[in-house]
């Protein structure tokens, strides 16, 4: 007969088994729908490009990786730096850090107004937060088109109050694509900075003013370090979405301010190099983790202090 | 004791931000539902209160097929997604710790973390290989590919209501002699229904609202309500296509205000 240790042994054993078992249609569809063609298309970057498209199956080539910052002169050979490619890098950074910082500037005073309402009403503003946030992206930076455009709501409301005599020109510049991103990614900077004020204490806000801190002193002193993990996560849930931006260049930056998803779609429709695409997709990819691994690292840091 | 004049909680300016940022959140949208009731032609002028916008595009062929193939996705997968997920959450939730527990949470959560232009032009690479190989076309290629990044969204709801679920119900069923297939289905399901429903409209509309995986791994002639309504905005644009986004605002806001909702009663 089997011990009791044996019985114990077997029946985690099963269990261990059935848990596998429950959770492998979730593994598999993520793996062959998600996480499997990553790896696919890693080695695709290191292949010769295709004629038309797709690569040369087998044939090893780093022209794809060398291509994102460089160029080859056709004529004498030559490899200089691809501008081309830098000054759209530079516009994805740029355009996603001043994204980031202009919903904070936003965001931080609307999550500090929701989070003081009294605690009844602080659900329909979140509620009202909430409702841009699941609206459709694409409704919502067609919705901007409309507002900014030479004839939308912005430009007539300017002219009528004689500010200016003609339309300011915002679509399809670098204006338009800020406007929008600022627009579609403002409430996830709101809702996580909301998650971090609600928990405020206010008796060490108070404790500040009792120790003669003005208002200025009282936000940057105790509230900003209070609110830290807040500011962290919403900036990071802004940058992130931001610099991987498809829908919002697209639509309002025209066809010529492109960012880098605009730049990797081009390499598999009309640029016809995959490789380069996929070196692309990768090095947007690094870019994006660089980025969670900053917010992992100012988490566990901060996280500690007070909980 | 006196009520103190000096509010400690108040940042002088920080109301008037709120304010203007609750304005700029909703004057986008509101614009884009007043035309939609224009009747000019153009975005340009206004030509008094119409609805023939929206007969316009409830008649267009092209608008209906495109509904209808958005809806037929986003049932398909978020049905998948919460069948795989619910099966998932119960194999990751209230067990101790065992090997590969962190392993299956960082894997299923995987797809949240990478952007999501960089999933599509991985599926387009994978899938031109795969319809050449199978000869098959169809939806399947896009519900697949929804109902892979549906998951994470429909395991977060069931996972949080599983945890948060008493244990001791399930074991009374249990002493009882209840099979664990029994205890499951009459004891652990009907505690777990409003995270399965939670998780299930999430992903319902996460779906319904993807714009760029469906562009990427979409064959032609499949185009789902918001890669038609992005082709067409690269035309002129008629108030057609604000009478669309209208109309699906207005299921996104209800979808919303019914899980708003159901997740309250919860609290």
């Amino acid at each position: 007969m089997a011990s009791a240790a044996e019985i114990a042994r077997r029946d985690e054993q099963s269990k261990t088994r059935t848990r596998w078992l429950l959770s492998l249609p979730a593994l598999f569809i993520v793996f062959i729908a998600a996480i499997g063609p990553l790896f696919v298309m890693l080695a695709y970057s290191f292949m010769a490009k295709g004629d038309y498209g797709d690569v040369k199956p087998g044939e090893f080539s780093l022209d794809g990786w060398f291509s994102v910052l460089f160029q080859r002169d056709i004529f004498d050979d030559t490899v200089t730096l691809a501008d081309a490619h830098l000054s759209i890098l530079w516009r994805s950074v740029r355009l996603s850090v001043i994204t980031t910082l202009a919903t904070l500037a936003l965001g931080f005073p609307t999550a500090y107004f929701i989070a003081t309402r009294p605690r009844s009403t602080r659900e329909v503003w979140v509620f009202l937060i909430t409702i841009p946030f699941w609206t459709n992206l694409l409704i919502r930076t067609f919705a901007m088109q409309q507002v900014i455009r030479n004839e939308g709501v912005l430009n007539t409301l300017l002219m009528w109050l004689g500010i200016i005599n003609e339309p300011i020109p915002i679509m399809y510049t670098d204006w338009a694509i800020l406007f929008g991103m600022v627009y579609v990614y403002l409430p996830l900077m709101v809702l996580p900075l909301y998650a971090s004020m609600e928990k405020l204490d206010f008796r060490l806000v108070e404790a500040g003013y009792d120790l003669y801190a003005g208002r200025l002193a009282v936000l940057r002193r105790i509230i900003l370090p209070l609110v830290k993990p807040g500011i962290v996560a919403g900036s990071i849930l802004v940058f992130v979405p931001s610099l991987g931006a498809y829908v919002i260049p697209r639509v309002l930056g025209g066809g010529k301010n492109l960012m880098l998803a605009n730049l990797i779609e081009l390499q598999f429709g009309a640029g016809r190099n995959w490789p380069l695409g996929a070196a692309l997709s990768i090095s947007l990819m690094l870019l994006v983790m660089v980025a969670m691994l900053v917010y992992v690292r100012n988490a566990t840091r901060s996280g500690g202090g007070h909980g | 004791m006196a009520k103190p004049r000096f509010d400690i909680r108040v940042q002088p300016g920080f109301g008037t931000v709120a304010l203007f940022t609750f304005a700029m959140l909703y004057l986008p949208i509101a614009t884009l539902v007043v035309y939609a009731f224009n009747a000019s032609d153009s975005l340009s002028s206004w030509g008094g209160f119409s609805l023939h916008w929206f007969y316009e595009a409830a008649e267009n062929q092209a608008v209906q097929d495109a509904a209808w193939r958005s809806l037929i996705i986003a049932v398909s997968a978020a049905t998948m997604a919460t069948i795989a997920a619910t099966m998932a959450a119960l194999a990751t939730t209230r067990t101790p710790p065992y090997p590969g527990l962190s392993f299956k949470y960082a894997f299923i959560n995987l797809p949240l973390m990478v952007p999501e232009i960089v999933t599509a032009v991985a599926l387009l690479i994978v899938f031109a290989k795969v319809k050449v190989w199978t000869g098959y076309s169809g939806l399947g290629y896009l519900i697949l590919a929804h109902t892979a990044f549906c998951i994470p969204f429909a395991y977060l709801p069931i996972r949080a209501r599983l945890e948060g679920m008493d244990q001791s119900l399930e074991r009374a069923a249990a002493d009882l002699y209840a099979p664990p297939w029994q205890v499951f289905r009459r004891v652990t399901l009907p505690l777990l229904r409003p995270g399965i429903i939670a998780g299930f409209m999430l992903a319902f509309v996460i779906s319904l609202d993807d714009v760029v995986i469906s562009e990427f791994v979409k064959s032609g002639g499949q185009d789902t309500l918001p890669t038609y309504m992005l082709g067409q905005l690269r035309r002129a644009v008629t108030p057609e296509i604000n009478a669309i986004a209208a109309a699906f605002l207005v299921l996104s806001v209800a979808l919303v205000t019914v899980f708003f909702f159901i997740n309250r009663k919860k609290a």
